[in-house]
């Protein structure tokens, strides 16, 4: 047993490390340290340098213009860009509907959609969740009718994330009312500027509208955006939830947050003479997660080492996203109880783009509350650890 | 031992209760936070008419009492409704220091007016390096001959933006960790030298930055003795802990009930998800921190109201903060979990609370702060 990398798999490190070095641009770079939300502009720019570079996207295969990559390649690909706090893509497109449109799509179809995808030419968005199916989502209840050559599209999606800036929803839809819910279940690609689709913007509790409702009233689809074949959707789904599992330990990303941490809390006053890095009791909770984040980093090489010889996946991603998630938000409890009183001001513009004020408290002590409060999330959505747990019953211990 | 509420508690939390039932629902609240004074001078005139604003003095200084019983039974129901007014930051924090530490003359002059809700007030006493040690003050005071000059930086000010007056801790002797030294000074707002940036605070209160550039003031603003303010300093935060507590346990429990209802009605796989036994026993478990906070906090009430020492009385107050604050983090996460994606929304109040919760909890330190407060008495 052991856990090392070949020699060929430490040369690749070794190359995507000066990459990201020297191609992920320093203002971007600066942006993600500070806390500063990225525009939509910037990842685009990071995406087409990804691109140029023929990276833009690690899990697909070479045929379609990705990278070919082994799962190692890709671990250590992903591994190197959390470390340096580099965007991943919005996955909507690029981890999501892509895969399904290449493994169920028409010829027709992955040539009109997958290399603006891959150049980041066109955002997509997911349209799932509504507002009486969440975690129960094949209850779902927006209805596609087939009137001719075209669907007509009627009801409502919700947790619709960074809608606002996409082009293209992918959908799904019900186009049976009369069998299992599971079975009446289509899978629909929309232009988010058809006649009849409106976006109503939901401001989370950081003040921030990250997700939308998204209205159809009456919306004309061409039947040619239809995904494989009428009420299989919920098969396709399936798949696409898989790909959305995966990479959700956020490993790198936990890394790269508590080195950050621990800076903080050097310089950081205790309140009587000393940095909060030499608080016995708070260096204990940094070392609980860090020996945590160790834990979870050996659990997902395990699965990868698993997929590498073939094996299919099983319930860890959902082992990989709950702990994942959990550790995350305690690291953010961590940052939070760091900042003390700093953490109190309301003033998310100072973390937007266009600030040009005098920012209020040292850093981005003022961010911590905020991103408490978002990463809530990452426990409710992707499938709630409710959900995940579900499965590990089912899917392992046979209950 | 009798643990319910006299009748004139009874009273109080009566009228508590029907206030914020009838005038002060979650749309309310939201303009309030939303208006350009951030709090209701309209409730605050009503809540000095009530005699609320007197609750934390005693009946020598004109006030109804001064018991922190008392106030824990207002200041629960407050939490319940999620109120913004400054009540703690004006008539606990600053009533309470005042009460310890003014003369007579002095006296005559603030209590009543902030009983009658003619003023507020801001205890600007955190400093950048301070964390949540009170003591750790490096704003200096320097006399000479009637005038005094104060210089220094303070954060954290809540109700700094509403404020007519601060109350400044400054050092005029020792080393920066020094209890003695200590001195209170009442700063009009508008003094030359004082700057304040204000800023909304994450759960819709007020806050602000405060600079004492020079602030040149008068012997007779100092409250109380020269150095000689730590231990009502130690008194009114540990007053003033204790109320934010009971605020606290007032949250924690409307979250607790809004989240039972909700999945009451909340549907999915075609049954409430209040059926789920996996989300029964959180519920149950959420209603058990808040039964022990409220124990808690109960108990550190009745500790300041006794006759206990004053070292007893703090460490019962970090008891309370320390317990409260895992009740907190317990209580505030599941409920915002157990709604889902809509208790991530500002459209519902839920999210509201566990804001307010969370902020509560930073407040007067940490319950790991007081943990090790409590550790090290």
């Amino acid at each position: 047993m052991n856990a090392y990398f070949t020699a060929e798999e430490l040369a690749f490190q070794e190359e995507v490390r000066h990459f990201l070095q020297t191609e992920f641009p320093a203002d971007l770079k600066a942006k993600v340290d500070a806390s500063i939300r990225l525009s939509k502009e910037d990842m685009v720019r990071w995406q087409k340098i990804l691109f140029e570079k023929g990276w833009a996207a690690p899990s697909w295969p070479a045929e379609h213009g990705g990278t070919g990559w082994t799962l190692t390649q890709r671990h250590i690909f992903a591994t190197e860009m959390g470390l340096i706090g580099a965007p991943e893509p919005i996955p909507f497109g690029m981890k999501m509907v892509a895969p399904v449109i290449m493994t169920y799509g028409s010829e027709e179809q992955k040539q009109r959609f997958l290399p603006d995808i891959l150049e980041s030419n066109v955002w997509w968005c997911q349209g799932y969740s509504e507002p009486n199916a969440g975690s129960d989502l094949a209850s779902l209840k927006t209805s596609a009718v087939r009137e001719g050559d075209h669907y007509v599209v009627n009801g409502s999606k919700t947790w619709n994330t960074l809608g606002q800036y996409a082009d293209w929803i992918f959908c799904l839809v019900r186009t049976d009312n009369t069998v299992k819910k599971q079975e009446g279940i289509s899978f629909l690609l929309i232009d988010m500027k058809t006649p009849g689709i409106s976006v109503k913007p939901i401001v989370l509790i950081d003040g921030f509208p990250e997700v939308n409702e998204v209205f159809f009233d009456d919306v004309k689809v061409p039947a040619e955006n239809l995904i494989g074949e009428e009420n299989k959707g919920w098969t396709y789904a399936k798949v696409l939830l898989t790909h959305e599992r995966t990479n959700i330990s956020g490993v790198p990303r936990g890394k790269r947050k508590l080195k950050a941490l621990r800076k903080l809390a050097a310089n950081t006053q205790d309140g009587f003479g000393k940095p909060m890095s030499e608080n016995a009791s708070f260096k204990k909770r940094i070392a609980e997660a860090e020996i945590e984040l160790k834990a979870l980093e050996y659990s997902e090489l395990r699965t990868l080492a698993s997929l590498s010889v073939g094996k299919a996946p099983g319930p860890e991603s959902s082992i990989l996203k709950i702990v994942g998630t959990e550790l995350a938000q305690k690291i953010d409890e961590l940052f939070l109880e760091l900042a003390g009183y700093n953490a109190l001001p309301y003033v998310p513009d100072q973390f937007e783009d266009d600030f040009d004020g005098e920012p209020v408290g040292p850093g981005t002590t003022a961010a911590s509350a905020l991103t408490y409060f978002n990463n809530r999330k990452l426990s409710i959505f992707g499938g709630s650890n409710e959900i995940q747990r579900n499965i590990i019953c089912k899917a392992v211990l046979g209950l | 031992m009798d643990f319910s509420y006299t009748e004139v508690q009874q009273m109080l939390q009566d009228q508590v209760q029907k206030f914020v039932q009838k005038s002060y629902d979650f749309d309310t609240r939201n303009s309030i936070v939303a208006s350009e004074e951030g709090y209701s001078k309209e409730f605050w005139q009503l809540f000095a008419e009530l005699g609320w604003l007197a609750v934390p003095f005693t009946e020598d200084d004109g006030g109804l009492g001064g018991s922190a019983v008392d106030l824990i039974v207002m200041m629960e129901e407050f939490g319940k409704a999620n109120l913004v007014e400054p009540y703690t930051s004006t008539a606990v924090l600053c009533g309470t220091l005042i009460a310890e530490l003014a003369n007579g003359e002095q006296k005559e002059a603030l209590v009543n007016s902030i009983i009658a809700g003619e003023v507020q007030l801001a205890l600007a006493y955190i400093e950048p390096q301070s964390r949540f040690n009170p003591f750790n003050v490096e704003t200096t005071a320097v006399v000479e001959g009637d005038a005094i000059t104060l210089t220094g930086k303070k954060i954290g000010v809540l109700n700094g933006e509403a404020a007519d007056k601060f109350i400044v801790i400054a050092r005029e002797s020792g080393e920066s960790l020094d209890r003695d030294g200590l001195s209170a000074f009442l700063v009009e707002a508008d003094a030359a030298g004082v700057s304040r940036r204000s800023f909304p605070t994450v759960d819709g209160k007020r806050a602000s930055l405060v600079e004492f550039d020079q602030v040149k003031v008068d012997t007779s603003t100092r409250l109380g003795g020269t150095g000689q303010a730590a231990d009502a300093l130690q008194a009114a935060t540990d007053k003033a802990t204790v109320g934010v507590c009971a605020e606290t346990v007032g949250a924690l429990e409307s979250l607790l009930q809004k989240t039972v209802e909700y999945t009451k009605t909340r549907k999915q796989f075609g049954t409430p998800i209040a059926t789920f036994q996996a989300l029964q026993h959180r519920m149950a478990d959420m209603f058990i921190e808040c039964q022990l906070a409220k124990s808690i906090v109960m108990m550190a009430a009745m500790s300041l109201d006794s006759q206990d020492e004053g070292i007893e009385k703090t460490r019962a107050v970090s008891a309370a903060k320390s317990r409260v604050g895992k009740a907190i983090k317990a209580v505030g996460q599941e409920a915002i979990q157990i709604h889902g994606g809509i208790g991530m929304t500002e459209e519902l109040d839920v999210g509201h609370l566990f804001k307010r919760v969370t902020a509560l909890d930073i407040q007067f330190g940490d319950g790991e702060f007081h943990t090790e407060r409590y550790a090290s008495l």
